[in-house]
């Protein structure tokens, strides 16, 4: 029993929640690694366009609502994500056109393009508060919880609680087929060889007669699906707030790096060892140790890091990941 | 003919040095930041007691005071110091309402205005540590020390039967200062503070911390952080994980956000605020209706305490140099003397002219103690039924 206490214990504080805010991240990375794959550089306003994508599903959302449309015990929000994924895909593709499009045929370094991008952020960032405000959002309707902490007391008898948001199981299931439909379409269809042919080598690709603007235009129309999908499952998870987004760019990045920049099997591992990181070094064992070794009541709190320093340890582990393996855990480019 | 241009214009100038007078005061708060929302109506409270003191026309012989509004940013220390420095050296104001937050307030205090000379009363800066600060003798506030809402906590948290709880705060001034002092009234008392765990706003993501809080367990978590920030998301992961079921807000969680995020899911927890009641708060809560702005907004009245106590002192010194008139602001606050509410400033110059005592009582029943600084009562609040409910003054 105590040990059956002491499981639950650390999946309901550590696995659970750390899996949900893992697989949030992955999606993040995921478009960061695209982009970074085939246009070759660090695009700084993938956070913001997050948020972007967000800002408008939640408008659509809102519609939905008002016109009394719903998902059943599904947040309404899915319903609408299409919506937004073609918001923001046109978005991104006017955002090409006008600002990215002049750099990329003057072939300009791409420090150069990846500072562009932060001209980007900016303008994206006030557009989303111009758009939505800067106040905190929920938007999420449909059933809160799969199992509450106290349900699952009272089925089991057990001293620990477990509870899983409903939104957590979501994202688990759609970043799964996103991650899905993703390798296969990169693995199989036309567009995604020729998609994988541009990233290895520009110019052989373009010898052998593909079409570098469509490339290109599919490459941020993806980009924009998986950014919105994933703000909007993490809006649905926690909450919408334009400010959020800006501060997810920060453990995105690392993720992507962690695992390889430029690899999508690598920023899906990042995100997980960054989540991961996060939760488990900081977690306090105290409560665990006390059900696996009964009579010990340790003094301390069993706390490898205070919380305090849950950055500094994914940080940490970039650091060391780059300087034994600069490409990242799986094979990326070296940055 | 240039001379006598001269001599008249230098005439001017000392005529207007005599009468003129229009006394100005600094209104040093954060216009923009994380407290943005609050600003307004506490320079508002600031304003309307100048005001009323201006109409009156009783101030240092028919002098006139006005406000001049200056950005404290609550949490840079820097362009706070550089607000109050323009306030006193460009603006020439005679004493300031202000700062807002206690790091920046003890910023300002110690690089400007104590070297200035300058008097600063801050209506909202609750951090203990300027409670035991040398100032000269310059700064006061009308509101409550943390270390007396850690009293009146602590006795709350007490009467409901908690003998162990797990604390977080958020990672500022406000937030360590509160979090501190509670923890040591609380132990005080015999009490166990399980964890004590700061928390960063503006984070994505609170899963650690509520994975470490919930580790170290207690009947009840205490949140001493700001319900539109990192509060709430604690808050949330606290609640949906189940690892407490009961909370204890301090004054910057207890906000409309509360109800209307977590409602019922919150029921029978409870929490205190700094909040006064009374004859006065009623009387400044008409005058602020008239005047067009909503008195109860969060340290309004204080504002307009902080703002009246320094024209009083003034007028009791019968002098606007902040070296002389900082030793009277203790004697109009305090007893004895006739008690002034809102609305009776006018009188309350009137008796000071006529070398009578008064006990300046305001919108939020001043009471300066210690080192100059209000002993506040305290709004004790419980959530039923998804609401924010009054339990008791004390």
């Amino acid at each position: 029993m105590d040990l059956l206490n002491a499981f639950i214990a650390v999946l309901n504080y550590v696995i659970v929640p750390a899996t949900a805010y893992g697989a949030q991240l992955a999606l993040g990375a995921l478009g960061v690694t695209l982009i970074y794959g085939i246009l070759r550089f660090s695009n700084f306003a993938h956070g913001d366009t997050m948020a972007f994508g967000t800002a408008l599903t939640i408008l659509v959302t809102w519609a939905f609502q008002a016109l009394g449309i719903s998902f059943g015990p599904l947040p309404t929000a899915l319903l609408a994500l299409p919506f937004g994924i073609l918001g923001t895909a046109l978005f991104v593709l006017g955002t090409d056109r006008v600002v990215y499009r002049y750099y990329r045929t003057i072939r300009a370094a791409p420090i150069y393009i990846t500072m562009v991008s932060v001209g980007v952020m900016f303008v994206m960032t006030g557009l989303t508060r111009f758009i939505i405000g800067v106040g905190e959002i929920k938007f999420d309707d449909g059933a809160r919880f799969l199992i509450t902490a106290r349900e699952f007391k009272t089925l089991t008898g057990l001293a620990e609680p477990l509870a899983i948001r409903s939104t957590q199981a979501i994202t688990l299931v759609a970043a799964g087929l996103v991650v899905w439909a993703l390798f296969w379409f990169l693995a199989k269809t036309r567009t995604g060889k020729s998609m994988r042919a541009y990233a290895d080598n520009e110019d052989l690709a373009l010898l052998s007669g593909i079409d570098p603007n469509r490339v290109v235009m599919v490459t941020w129309i993806i980009a924009a699906a998986l950014a919105t999908i994933a703000g909007t499952l993490y809006g649905l998870d926690k909450s919408f707030k334009a400010f959020n987004y800006f501060q997810m760019l920060l453990p995105i990045f690392a993720a992507a790096i962690v695992g390889g920049l430029g690899n999508p099997l690598g920023a899906i591992a990042g995100g997980f060892v960054i989540a991961y990181s996060e939760v488990a070094v900081t977690y306090a064992w105290k409560k665990v140790a006390m059900y696996l070794i009964p009579g010990w009541e340790p003094e301390s709190l069993l706390q490898l890091l205070s919380t305090e320093y849950k950055f500094a340890v994914s940080f940490a582990i970039l650091i060391i990941v780059l300087l034994f393996k600069p490409t990242g855990l799986f094979k990326g480019k070296s940055v | 003919m240039k001379k006598l241009l001269l001599a008249s214009a230098a005439l001017a100038l000392t005529a207007g040095g005599a009468f003129a007078d229009d006394v100005k005061l600094g209104i040093s708060l954060g216009f923009t930041g994380p407290l943005e929302s609050m600003s307004p109506a506490m320079a508002d409270g600031a304003e309307l007691a100048m005001k009323e003191v201006s109409d009156s026309g009783k101030f240092m012989g028919g002098a006139t005071v006005t406000g001049v509004r200056g950005d404290s940013t609550c949490i840079d220390s820097a362009a706070a110091s550089a607000t109050v420095e323009k306030l006193i050296t460009a603006d020439g104001v005679k004493g300031i309402v202000g700062g807002m937050c206690s790091g920046e307030t003890t910023a300002s205090l110690q690089n400007v205005a104590m070297p200035k000379g300058m008097v600063m009363i801050s209506p909202s800066a609750t951090s203990p540590a300027l409670s035991t600060l040398d100032d000269n003798g310059l700064f006061f506030r009308t509101s409550p020390s943390d270390a007396r809402q850690s009293d009146v906590m602590t006795d709350i948290i007490m009467e409901h039967g908690i003998k162990s709880v797990a604390l977080t705060y958020t990672n500022n001034d406000y937030g360590k200062g509160l979090a501190d002092s509670f923890a040591a009234a609380f132990e005080a008392k015999g009490g166990k503070i399980t964890i004590n765990a700061a928390h960063d706003d503006g984070k994505p993501d609170y899963s650690a911390e509520v994975a470490a809080l919930a580790a170290a367990g207690g009947d009840a978590l205490v949140i001493a952080g700001y319900v539109d920030q990192g509060g709430s998301g604690i808050l949330r992961g606290a609640l949906d994980t189940g690892a407490f079921e009961t909370f204890v807000f301090p004054d910057g969680m207890v906000g409309s956000a509360l109800e209307t995020n977590f409602g019922a899911e919150v029921n029978g927890s409870f929490g205190q605020m700094p909040s006064s009641e009374g004859e006065g708060k009623e009387k400044f809560l008409e005058l602020a209706k008239a005047a067009g702005f909503d008195g109860s907004g969060v340290y309004s009245a204080e504002a307009y305490d902080a703002a009246a106590l320094i024209m009083l002192a003034m007028a009791a010194a019968n002098s606007t140099d902040p070296s002389v008139y900082k030793e009277k602001v203790m004697d109009v606050a305090n007893a004895p003397g006739e008690k002034i509410l809102p609305g009776e400033l006018g009188k309350a110059l009137e008796l000071i002219a006529e070398g009578k005592d008064v006990d300046y009582q305001g919108a939020s029943s001043v009471e300066l103690i210690g080192a100059g600084e209000s002993a506040g009562t305290f709004r004790e609040i419980e959530v039923k039924d998804g609401k924010i409910e009054t339990v008791r003054y004390r």
